[in-house]
């Protein structure tokens, strides 16, 4: 038999196989599914309150049906008084969504609990901790958030790429310990956004799978930074060593990736009136960010980079911070939000492999004191800098 | 943008027309054979029932309840008296016997809203039982319901009649039946309800209703209404009410606003079996009221606009409205008003 016919013969059996678990499983639904009682008791009613946006006069809410039943809301109470409202006189079937306008003089500042009443007499509670007027999408609102996403992200990266020249003229040693550094600092990353992300899941309602989209995200970004790896790989050298420029680049999306879902936490905790914005945020974030600068440059303190491929670098790193805040203020989805944390974590994990090899001394130890030093006064540099990140 | 007049009138319309359906489809009588019924316009023009925004709590607009599938108004409960079949007695006095049926009814409480009840009569409150000092009653209680109840009056009578478990016939199981049989005394405004475990259960439920019990000398001619405050934990948490009315209905009396005429004398039998709350509240606007509590005197007790009851209190509430127009009445525990408990009387010349 050749080969190509091996093949074919081979995928003949992968359909056959397909249609016939298709074929079953159509049986099952049709006569299994009959032979089981019907769920006893009364239907499952969840409702996730995916945005809330205050307009005067107006509260909207988006709401998501997470449950396993249709839910209507049949009446809205704000603070246990019934109120008027826009919206479908349908029920929401599963992973429906469906937007309320309830016509209420809300007061700035007041915190709200909105209670809807299904048409089964069930209440799905949602608080407003304090009410503030969103901000109306429009060029003032995008103006502010890329301010906002060049502060907490752009500046502070490039800033702490100024380090280079000290990093050019340091031992062997010393390098490899700032190398122990960056790993510190990434793992610290990769810890906070992974929690974050699960905590943002927890208020996503779960209908998209709450945690698990967290660990997806992270699963995808770890593969598909391999990927890219091997591409920047193929076309700059076929040595096989990890050159300083491609392990800087690698850090760099990283990095990048993770400001994406903290630009995007950023952005909506600002929607919904949660965030100070000022000297102190911008400060705290400097200080924070300022160290992802220093990972980036770690590894080129034997290469000569142009200073257009830094500057790239720095805004590889830096500037999806500013996507991440204008789609936070404008979507505030909270899975979405989640699953981008995750990405940022998987990004970060796959960089962690990569500089890893690069922190063996000389004698080929995998770690010597030097390293091991480096990488927890990483991790214990992130702890105190993030101590002045009020958001 | 809809102006309010036209959108209430729309209202209006939506509302006859649902009503009209099934008198058609079955050939049945026309609804809203009540003063109020059919009639849901905007009287006196500005600060019409509705309310919305800063004009206060109301329910989604543009939806209303089926009544007639809800086998119930509240607008004809107001004034609805069950004084049961009379004859006399050898010995001469008054006989009055009635036949009450408990039944589990699925009640629309508010526009959407779907209840579970338990009710007496198949209506929330039940029937509004009326007899004069003196009668001899004969209460036949026939249990229709999945669950086991009784009947627990309030008034003078015989241990055994109590209507509580394990005393005279005790509870009455599902499918079973009992008469309770006592003399009316004393004369005033009373109540019944179930007093099966767990009590409050059975209560939040629906089994309530007013037992009048009329002075041997009729009280002067009135126009006579009964209200009954009560309250819906649609969550059957045990942890309080979502919704609360007079009547059966939130906000019905906003819509459907209760006509009185200027003048008049106007006797409210005000009882509260609200479950869950300590007290309930009735203010009327613009007025004063003569209240006499548990209507066991003659001589009211207070002259005032505003009284709160504790549950099972009631008394009657004597009003002349001198000036025509709207006057909202609710209770003020303005909370309960804002979830329901909330009304209009409209007086005319």
């Amino acid at each position: 038999m050749t080969a190509p016919a091996t093949q074919r013969s081979a995928w003949a059996i992968g359909v056959a196989a397909v249609l016939a678990i298709a074929a079953a499983l159509v049986a099952l639904a049709m006569l299994g599914g009959r032979a089981l009682p019907e769920r006893p008791g009364p239907p499952v009613e969840t409702l996730a309150v995916e945005r809330t946006l205050l307009s005067p006069g107006e509260i909207t809410l988006t709401l998501r049906n997470t449950g396993p039943d249709p839910v209507q809301v049949a009446q809205v109470n704000v603070n246990d008084s019934f109120v008027d409202f826009a919206g479908p006189t349908e029920p929401i079937e599963r992973l429906g969504t469906a937007q309320l306008h309830l016509n209420y003089p809300w007061a700035d500042g007041q915190p709200y609990l909105i209670s809807l009443l299904t048409s089964t007499g069930v209440v799905i509670e949602h608080e407003i901790p304090a009410a503030v007027q969103t901000p109306p999408a429009g060029a003032g609102l995008l103006g502010l958030m890329t301010l906002l996403g060049t502060y907490v992200g752009v500046i502070p990266v490039v800033l702490g790429m100024l380090f280079l020249p000290v990093l050019r003229r340091a031992s062997r040693t010393l390098v490899r310990a700032v190398l122990g550094l960056t790993v510190g600092l990434l793992a610290f990353l990769a810890v906070d956004a992974a929690i974050e992300g699960f905590e943002l899941a927890d208020g996503s309602g779960g209908a998209f799978g709450g945690g698990t989209l967290v660990v997806l995200g992270a699963g995808l970004a770890f593969l598909a930074l391999a990927g890219v790896d091997r591409a920047v790989h193929a076309r700059t050298s076929g040595a096989g060593e990890a050159t300083g420029v491609r392990l800087a680049v690698l850090i760099a999306i990283g990095i990048g990736l993770h400001n994406l879902g903290e630009g995007l936490a950023i952005g909506s905790a600002y929607a919904v009136g949660e965030l100070a914005l000022g000297a102190a945020l911008v400060v705290g974030f400097a200080l924070h960010n300022t160290t992802e600068g220093i990972a980036i440059v770690a590894p080129l303190a034997r290469d000569r980079p142009r200073l257009l491929t830094l500057l790239g670098m720095g805004l590889l790193a830096g500037a999806p911070a500013i996507v991440g805040t204008i789609i936070g203020a404008s979507v505030d989805n909270a899975a979405l939000a989640a699953f981008l944390f995750g990405v940022g974590v998987g990004a970060i994990g796959q960089v962690i492999l990569q500089i890893t090899p690069g922190l063996r001394g000389a004698a080929g130890r995998a770690l010597d004191a030097p390293a091991i030093g480096g990488v927890a006064a990483g991790i214990v540099v992130m702890y105190l800098t993030g101590l002045f990140v009020v958001a | 943008m809809t102006s309010r007049r036209g959108f209430l009138t729309g209202t209006g319309a939506a509302a006859v027309a649902l009503a009209a359906v099934p008198a058609h489809a079955f050939g049945a009588p026309t609804q809203d054979a009540s003063p109020e019924g059919g009639d849901h316009g905007p009287h006196g023009g500005q600060g019409g029932g509705h309310g919305g925004g800063v004009d206060g709590a109301t329910f989604r607009h543009g939806q209303g309840i089926d009544h007639k599938a809800n086998g119930f108004d509240p607008s004809e409960v107001l004034r609805d008296f069950d004084h049961g079949t009379v004859s006399t007695l050898p010995d001469g006095r008054t006989l009055r016997e009635w036949e009450v049926y408990a039944s589990d009814e699925e009640i629309e409480i508010a526009p959407g809203v779907r209840f579970a009840a338990w009710t007496f009569g198949s209506r929330i409150p039940g029937p509004t039982l009326r007899c004069t000092a003196g009668d001899r009653l004969r209460v036949r209680f026939v249990n229709g319901s999945a669950h086991p109840h009784t009947m627990h009056f309030h008034g003078i009578h015989p241990a055994e009649m109590d209507g509580v478990p394990r005393l005279g016939p005790g509870v009455i199981e599902p499918g079973g039946s009992v008469v309770y049989e006592f003399d009316a005394e004393p004369f005033g405004l009373h109540l019944y309800h179930c007093h099966v475990g767990p009590l409050a259960e059975h209560i939040a439920r629906g089994m309530y209703g007013t037992f009048i019990i009329d002075p041997p000398t009729p009280r002067p001619p009135a126009h006579e209404l009964v209200m009954m405050m009560h309250g819906y934990n649609t969550t059957f948490d045990g942890q309080g009410n979502q919704l609360y009315a007079v009547n059966g209905i939130p906000f019905h009396y906003v819509d459907n606003p209760v006509r009185v005429r200027r003048g008049e004398l106007v006797r409210i039998y005000l009882v509260n079996i609200t479950e869950y709350d300590p007290i309930n509240s009735f203010h009327l606007h613009g007025n004063f009221f003569d209240y006499y509590p548990t209507g066991t005197r003659l001589e009211p007790s207070e002259y005032t606009d505003t009284i709160v009851q504790g549950q099972g209190q009631r008394g009657i509430c004597e009003v002349r409205f001198p000036h025509p127009g709207r006057f909202m009445f609710h209770a003020h525990k303005t909370e309960f008003a804002d979830l329901g408990w909330m009304g209009f009387f409209e007086v005319t010349e």
